[in-house]
Order: structure tokens, then C-alpha cells, then sequence
């Protein structure tokens, strides 16, 4: 295929990605919207007044780029989980394998799908944030960078689950017992100097650690981790997520006989 | 010759063992209406599916309008519409966007695709339907969804896999009619079907498939031509309390009071009205009594099944 048909096969996967979450946007949009509400009221507003400051911030504020990326984290990966895996459910997913569109322009199309769910559901989130506290950005660059890295990352996670899954339950396994862990306990809710040293040590091998100081640090400049060392590693998992997907896609794993 | 398709040895061993294709050949000139026909289980949609893409074949090569798969892979799928057994599009999204979709998956704009989606889409029928929901059409409809969305790139060689199944006669009809047009336009079709009658009607070419083999692959008229004794059932115009003696024919009557007459091949059936006539006999209608080529198919599936069962016992 040309340039431009690769172009027009690419916005064609991205397209009908958006025009689904949006057609479904009361499963997909709104929850997120409210569950973020609800935290801010609570954990930020009632207990967090309780609590006082965290990393020379009020709760609220420190709390609330974690919860961005939460959002973010969670959203790009369901999206792309769920919408590859209801492609194989209901074999339109042969629509794709007959055409002439490569593997990479298939996998770029789903992950830029999950990150426009990812990046919206991270935009309302921010909006939603500031009925409650005031954000100065203290590096721009950097908290875009993290974001969308971080995004494009749980999308080939998302990707890689649903080629694998061969049932309803295998896309919410993940999810339920991986993701959301290792989300609680990457430092959205506390800073990882109030821990013991054996418990620090242990979340500095949690890779969403690192994302939500990354993301942390481009709001507030603080960060229980190197910003750079963030950045890195993110960019390592995407590579070894990508090379997997292709391969995966290549071989036609739970998708080809 | 151009050859809109050609298989070589293709052989297809799923993960269980199971040998689905034990090296096929098989080559579609462009511009032909062929049929590909078997029992179930035969072989026929792997064989399809390796061509499609849907399936990873083990062994052989595959060329599409002289585009290989293994090393052109884009240039063949280019040239190729597929219309599955089974529905395999989202119902969720309305007609128009799948077809459009479809399109865009072959690098078409969306302003041309959708020139093309409404030619087809009004071409099938379904022009009216365009921002339903695909889970609210009809069985027929759906099918007819496949084919517009097949055809939607324009593809110069068609595969359809059971196309009619589970559709009523009227439509199935129609679906004919298109296909045959589709065909005098140039567009090369490959069919698998149950409905014996319907390669009868439609195709120029048949291979008759299974356990994974080829059994035969020739011309519809060559195939016909193999069968012997072809029965002809005549209505008359009075009942006949039993069955006339007709010179050179076998004859009998059927259940329902009609006159069967068994013709052998290289016998005319001039014979059989002459002999009637001098009888006094009216006839009012006559059709055959079997479908020829079911009748065929059968006989020679039977035979493989007869031969396999045969050399399995000589290796015990």
C-alpha cells in the first residue's frame, strides 16, 4: 500500500475507535467523570483536610495528577482491551485480516484509539479537577511527554491482553487484579517517603510509580523519583510491548487458525 | 492464460493433527464462475480461508492474480472480496459505516468510498437500510451487507463461502441474478456452496472436494456428461393405471402418478414422445427427476469414502 492509503487505513482504525467510545459514551465517558468526582470529594476534600499537606502540597493537589493518570491508565487500556477482543468475539476482526492494512498500521491504529479515550478521559478528569483546586504546571513539556507515553504504554498492554484472551473474563482479569494494585500503590494517593524502607524499595519496582511521578512532577515539580528515569523506563516497556504486539500480530495469535 | 487464482500442494495441518488439506492444486482462470463443492468438513473454507488470509496454511503456494501471498501479500488481498459463511461484522454499527470502513481498510477516501458503498448498497437492495443498525436487519439482508461490503473496492476476484445459505428462494434468486452480472462484468467469482442446484445454474467450472483431496476438477459440462442414466419425470394429461413398454426405455410409475422414463447418455428423448404419441399418450409437462449434479456429487463422494474406508483396511 501507498503512503496515502496507509494514511487513509490508519484514520479509518483511529475513526471508527473514537466513533466507538463516543457512541457508547454513558459506559464510557461519564464513569470515569463520576468515580473522579467522588474522589476528590472524598479522599481530597473530607479526609484530605484531615491530612494536611503531602510533598509541601495540600492533599487535594497532590492527589489530583495521580488521579489524572489513573484515569488515563485505566481508560487507554479498557478501551483497546475491550474493543479488539469484541472484534475477535464477533470475528469483524476478519474485516482487517483480509485487507491489504500491515500489522504496525493496525497496532498504531488501536493504540491511538485507546489514547484518544485515555487523553479525553484524562482531559474531563483535569477539568473536573479544578472545581477543586487551583494547578500551576510546573513543566509543561514534561507532563505531556509522561502522559502520553503512559497512554500509548496501557494501550499495547490493553492490545496484547485481548489477542491472548479467549473469553469475557480473561480482559477483566488483568484490569481487576494487576492493574488496579499496582495503581493504588504507585503513589496516587501518598508519597512513598511515608513508607517503610523495605516497602519503598518494593514500589520502586512498580512501574506505574514511576509514570505517576513523572506526571507529578510536570504539575507540581516533585517527583519520589527521577523524572528522566520515569521517561526512560516507560520508553523501554513501550518497545518490548510493541516488538510482542507485532509479533503477536505476525503469527496471528488467537486470531488466525 | 491469466489465472484470477492458482494453488499448489497446499497442505493444512491444524494444531490437533487434523490434516485438512493433504496438497491441493487448483487453478481459476479470470473471468470464470466457479464452484468449489464438498460435504462438510471437506476443506473447502480452509481453502478459502488460506486464500483470504484467515487461515496460516502449512505447506504449498498461493498465487492471486499472479500475486503470491507469502511474498505479495498486499497486492493479492487487493484483488480479493470475501463474502463469509458466517455474519462477521459489527452489529452494532450502522450499514453505511461498515461498508465505508471496509473501504477505508483498502486505503479508499472516505468521499470515493462512499460513491462506491452507495452503488452497491443500491445495487443489493439495501440503500434504504443504510443508517440502520446491521443487528436489526434481516438474514437476507446481512448477506447482502457481505457482498456490497465485498465488493466495495472493487475487487476483480470474488470469494463467497455458502452465500445463500438460510436464504429464501425469492432472494436467493435475486443473489443469482447479481452475481451473474457481477460475472459478465469481469469480475472472476469462486463459490462454495450446499445447493447443488445453485453451481448447476451459475457455474462455467467445478471442483468437487474432500477429506482434504481434490476428487475432480473440470467443467461443469464434462462433469454432467459422466453421468450415464439421466430420469425424466412426465405429466400427463389422464393418470396411467401402469407404466407403458417404451422401445429401448426403461419405464415405471411414481408414487404420485407421474411416468418416469430413464434415459441412457447418446439416447435422444425424441424416441420417447414418438412412442407416447403412437401410444395415445399426452404429456403435459416434464422435468428431471434429480438434480444431475447432486446426483454426480454424491456418487463421487461416495466412491472416495468407499476407497478411503478400502485402503485403510489394506494398511490393517
Amino acid at each position: 500500500m501507498r503512503a496515502q492509503a496507509l494514511a487513509t487505513a490508519f484514520n479509518t482504525i483511529v475513526t471508527r475507535e473514537i466513533r466507538r467510545f463516543t457512541r457508547i459514551w454513558a459506559q464510557t465517558l461519564l464513569p470515569p467523570a463520576v468515580t473522579m468526582t467522588l474522589y476528590f470529594i472524598i479522599f481530597g476534600n473530607l479526609i484530605g483536610a484531615r491530612i494536611g499537606e503531602m510533598g509541601g502540597f495540600d492533599y487535594m493537589a497532590f492527589i489530583v495528577p495521580g488521579l489524572i493518570m489513573m484515569a488515563v491508565i485505566t481508560n487507554s487500556y479498557a478501551n483497546v482491551v475491550s474493543s479488539f477482543f469484541s472484534m475477535k468475539f464477533q470475528r469483524s476482526i476478519e474485516e482487517l485480516l483480509v485487507s491489504p492494512v500491515p500489522n504496525w498500521v493496525i497496532l498504531a491504529g488501536y493504540v491511538c484509539g485507546g489514547m484518544a479515550r485515555g487523553l479525553g478521559i484524562g482531559l474531563i478528569v483535569t477539568l473536573l479537577s479544578l472545581a477543586f483546586t487551583s494547578l500551576t504546571i510546573h513543566s509543561l513539556p514534561m507532563m505531556v511527554v509522561t502522559v502520553f507515553l503512559t497512554s500509548a504504554l496501557f494501550s499495547l498492554g490493553g492490545f496484547i491482553n485481548a489477542m491472548l484472551a479467549t473469553k469475557f473474563d480473561d480482559i477483566s482479569i488483568v484490569p481487576t487484579f494487576v492493574l488496579t494494585p499496582l495503581t493504588y500503590l504507585g503513589g496516587v494517593f501518598y508519597s512513598i517517603d511515608m513508607l517503610p524502607e523495605f516497602w519503598q524499595g518494593v514500589s520502586m519496582v512498580n512501574p506505574i510509580l514511576y509514570m505517576v511521578n513523572g506526571f507529578r512532577y510536570g504539575i507540581l515539580g516533585v517527583s519520589d523519583v527521577n523524572p528522566f528515569v520515569s521517561l526512560g523506563m516507560i520508553l523501554v516497556f513501550i518497545a518490548l510491548l510493541a516488538f510482542i504486539a507485532l509479533k503477536m500480530l505476525a503469527r496471528g495469535k488467537g486470531i488466525r487458525h | 492464460m491469466t489465472h484470477a487464482l492458482e494453488i499448489e500442494g497446499l497442505i493444512k495441518t491444524y494444531g490437533d493433527g487434523f490434516e485438512a488439506l493433504k496438497g491441493i492444486d487448483l487453478h481459476v482462470a479470470e473471468g470464470d464462475f466457479f464452484a468449489l463443492l464438498g460435504p462438510n468438513g471437506a476443506g473447502k473454507s480452509t481453502t478459502l480461508g488460506i486464500v483470504c488470509s484467515l487461515v496460516n496454511k502449512s505447506a504449498g503456494k498461493v498465487q492471486v492474480f499472479g500475486n503470491d501471498i507469502d511474498t505479495h501479500l498486499s497486492d493479492a488481498k487487493l484483488n480479493l472480496g470475501v463474502v463469509p459463511q458466517e455474519f462477521n461484522f459489527n452489529q452494532f454499527e450502522k450499514v453505511f459505516d461498515i461498508v465505508t470502513t471496509q473501504a477505508g481498510y483498502y486505503g479508499i477516501p472516505l468521499k470515493q468510498a462512499s460513491v462506491s458503498a452507495e452503488k452497491y448498497l443500491k445495487k443489493l437492495g439495501l440503500w434504504e437500510k443504510r443508517d440502520t443498525p446491521a443487528r436489526m436487519l434481516s438474514g437476507g439482508m446481512k448477506r447482502r451487507l457481505m457482498i456490497a461490503r465485498a465488493l466495495v473496492h472493487e475487487p476483480k476476484l470474488l470469494i463467497l463461502d455458502e452465500p445463500t445459505a438460510g436464504v429464501d428462494i425469492e432472494l436467493r434468486r435475486s443473489m443469482w441474478a447479481f452475481l451473474e452480472e457481477m460475472n459478465r462484468q469481469g469480475t472472476t467469482i469462486i463459490l462454495t456452496t450446499h445447493y447443488l442446484e445453485e453451481a448447476e445454474a451459475l457455474c462455467r467450472n467445478i471442483a468437487i472436494i474432500d477429506h482434504g483431496r481434490i476428487l475432480k476438477n473440470t467443467s461443469k459440462k464434462d462433469l454432467l456428461q459422466e453421468l450415464s442414466v439421466e430420469t425424466f419425470v412426465l405429466d400427463t394429461a389422464t393418470p396411467l393405471a401402469s407404466a407403458p413398454e417404451l422401445a429401448g426405455f426403461s419405464t415405471r410409475i411414481d408414487g404420485e402418478g407421474a411416468l418416469e422414463v430413464d434415459v441412457q447418455k447418446g439416447q435422444g428423448l425424441n424416441q420417447v414422445f414418438v412412442q407416447l404419441d403412437k401410444l395415445d399418450i399426452k404429456v403435459v409437462s416434464m422435468r428431471t427427476k434429480a438434480n444431475r449434479l447432486e446426483e454426480l456429487f454424491i456418487r463421487m463422494v461416495e466412491e472416495n469414502a468407499s476407497e478411503s474406508k478400502n485402503s485403510l483396511e489394506g494398511v490393517a
